[in-house]
């Protein structure tokens, strides 16, 4: 049980800081509304029209997102492998190397087509 | 608490580089090479010349994989007494034995036809029948000036190798890891390939919405089941699970929770009653190119999949999910076959027949399962694999014609305006009537020495009744295949009637490959059962 105690004292933590923060907020903070703020918030990015009305919206958001995972998933990869790299040798060498080859070889074809450009 | 951290990060972490035997999984890596240096030549070659080098490198592809299949089928060792031949492979993550390698055999044939469908471009006058750009909205200018400028997604080759790649692993997935990621491999090159018809794009892109979600929800249940299993037995490997539930190792409630919800993620991709609701919308929008690979491919992959889990991992536990699957394959074959007579749209109603004859297919599943040495006994397994590969081929023949009847709006897909095709081309309607027969079992085609083989497993399974409710299926589905025969030879046109478009060599060898798989299948059967029983069963 005492190895749990840490997990529930952040537990603790973390919600006392969120309750804490939302309460004093809404006590002391101004409420000045303008359209932007009653918006619907998704991430930064404009809102989406909506579907009656028809319209594209700009995938160019979605493309960075996407290309920020798939960076973050493979250091997940680089990093066990860098630490293990002494005792497996030649054999993780090519296949990291491959495992890299493949991710970029889709990166490739985002920037041949033109996904790199913000306009 | 600091003092095990210590000696966590203290203790010298010894890792072993992984033995893979390449030489036994080659094809795999083949298929998935060559849909890779796809994506490059997408990127790279210049945009008149991309139609050809993709459709000349997925053929090729597929074909070299197909010859490597073969070569790696002709030195597999014995196992188990002579009763299986192969390995494991990649660490326990692949099986590669004999039904394994037949399955691959049976994907890469299709989907060698299936890539010959896919570059068609006399029917469309110069295009492929996939959308010039998938982003524009249906209706809009920029649709128009796509049309127009002529634009092609030759992404369609690299996408369908990679689930060509994905139906490959799936059946060969020796745990329920790899199993999972095989099936996400398949799923989604199939769910965008869906949505990219060029024509009736908002039927195109519902279907792929349809696809999208609910075979997500199947695979988030197949996802459950799979924990549930781990949960029970400790292990994701197969021959661990069949282990834990031969030791008796805990509670059932866990271990039967895991395969019902592990079946409804494979039933799902089987196209099986209750799940097979999403199957005649999608294999109406979905470019029927796309609806006939499909159809052929991926119920191969599934059922592969499918056999291998529950006779390998679940076989300890068989008389739990045996009633199951009793009435799984039952409502199948009555959902299927009673749907199929209200149909009045060509690829729905082939849908339907789908559905049915998955039901015939778990009807096979449901029997026999062990092999005896040196006897010729027909197993559920054999017979199951020669079932997939005759009916692939049908199916895909059947959906093949399907392209080529049209009008001015494109394919021509109601069947009130397939009256009287056998008066304008006799030969068409001839060769649609024979994969009509052989859907419906007629002796001398493919079809019928498929039933026999799964009804002779089933029989002597001990699933008698479950034959019975087949046989009185397949007289009720008789009606409309001969309905379809009468209609298009003894009817008269409505109206000007359909044209049939001549299309390019690529579609003729197609129909032609159908046609003559479904001939040969059914008139000298004996090679393929005699590979299909060589291949043996399972490694464990």
């Amino acid at each position: 049980m005492d190895l749990y105690l840490p997990i529930l004292g952040l537990a603790v933590l973390g919600a006392g800081f969120a309750v804490v923060t939302i309460v004093t907020s809404a006590l002391v903070g101004p409420k000045r509304y303008n359209r932007a703020k009653l918006d619907s918030y998704e991430c930064g990015i404009e809102p989406t029209p909506q579907p009656a009305g028809g319209g594209r919206f700009p995938v160019k958001y979605y493309i960075t997102a996407m290309m920020f995972i798939v960076f973050d998933i493979e250091i997940v990869f680089l990093f066990p492998w860098a630490v293990a790299f002494d005792s497996m040798g030649i054999f993780a060498l090519v296949e990291m190397v491959l495992f890299i080859a493949t991710v970029f070889l889709a990166y490739a074809y985002v920037w041949r087509r033109g996904g790199l450009e913000w306009d | 608490m600091i003092a095990v951290h210590g000696s966590v990060l203290a203790q010298e972490i010894e890792i072993e580089s992984p033995n893979i035997a390449y030489s036994a999984i080659y094809p795999i890596l083949i298929v998935f090479g060559v849909a890779l240096v796809g994506v490059l030549v997408e990127a790279f070659a210049p945009r008149p010349r991309r139609y050809v080098v993709q459709t000349v490198l997925a053929a090729a592809g597929l074909g070299l994989a197909f010859v490597g299949t073969v070569l790696v089928a002709g030195d597999l060792p014995e196992t188990q007494n002579g009763l299986a031949r192969g390995g494991i492979e990649a660490e326990g993550a692949l099986a590669v034995d004999g039904p394994t390698l037949f399955i691959w055999g049976a994907i890469l044939l299709l989907s060698f036809f299936s890539v010959l469908l896919f570059a068609e471009r006399r029917l469309e006058s110069g295009v492929t029948a996939f959308a010039g750009q998938a982003a524009a909205l249906p209706g809009t200018e920029a649709e128009r000036e796509a049309s127009t400028r002529g634009l092609e997604h030759t992404e369609v080759f690299p996408l369908m190798l990679f689930a060509v790649g994905g139906m490959m692993l799936f059946p060969a997935s020796n745990d329920l890891l790899t199993m999972f990621v095989a099936l996400e491999v398949l799923s989604f090159p199939l769910y965008l390939l869906c949505g990219l018809a060029r024509r009736r794009r908002l039927l195109s892109q519902e279907a792929a919405v349809k696809y999208f979600l609910l075979g997500a929800f199947a695979s988030g249940f197949f996802l459950y089941g799979i924990a549930l299993v781990y949960g029970y037995a400790g292990t994701v490997t197969l021959a661990g699970i069949d282990g834990a539930i031969t030791n008796r190792v805990g509670g059932d409630g866990l271990l039967l929770a895991g395969i019902g919800l592990m079946a409804v993620g494979l039933l799902f991709k089987i196209g099986a009653a209750p799940f097979h609701a999403w199957t005649p919308d999608v294999y109406q929008g979905a470019p029927t190119a796309v609806t006939g690979f499909m159809a052929a491919c991926t119920k191969v992959a599934a059922f592969g999949a499918l056999l291998r889990v529950f006779y390998v991992a679940f076989g300890g536990a068989q008389w739990n999910w045996m009633p199951m699957m009793w009435i799984v394959a039952a409502l199948t074959m009555g959902v299927g076959c009673v749907l199929t007579l209200t149909q009045t749209d060509v690829k729905r109603m082939l849908a339907y027949s789908s559905i049915a004859h998955a039901g015939f297919l778990l009807t096979g599943f449901v029997g026999v399962q062990a092999a005896t040495r040196d006897s010729d006994d027909m197993t559920s397994l054999v017979a199951v694999m020669f079932y997939l590969l005759a009916y692939g081929f049908t199916t895909l023949g059947a959906f093949a014609v399907v392209t080529v009847v049209r009008d001015s709006s494109g394919e021509a897909t109601h069947l009130s305006r397939w009256a009287g095709l056998g008066k304008q081309s006799p030969v068409l309607a001839g060769v649609f009537a024979l994969f009509m027969l052989a859907f419906l079992g007629l002796p001398a085609t493919s079809g019928f020495m498929a039933k026999w083989a799964v009804f002779t497993s089933a029989w002597a399974g001990d699933a008698q009744l479950l034959v019975i409710i087949a046989v009185l299926a397949s007289v009720i589905t008789a009606f409309v295949y001969i309905r379809v025969i009468v209609l298009m030879f003894f009817a008269d046109p409505v109206g000007e009637g359909p044209t049939v478009a001549m299309p390019s060599v690529l579609t003729v060898v197609t129909i032609a490959a159908g046609v003559v798989v479904t001939v040969a299948l059914g008139v000298a059967p004996q090679p393929v059962l005699d590979l299909a029983h060589q291949a043996g069963e399972f490694v464990r």
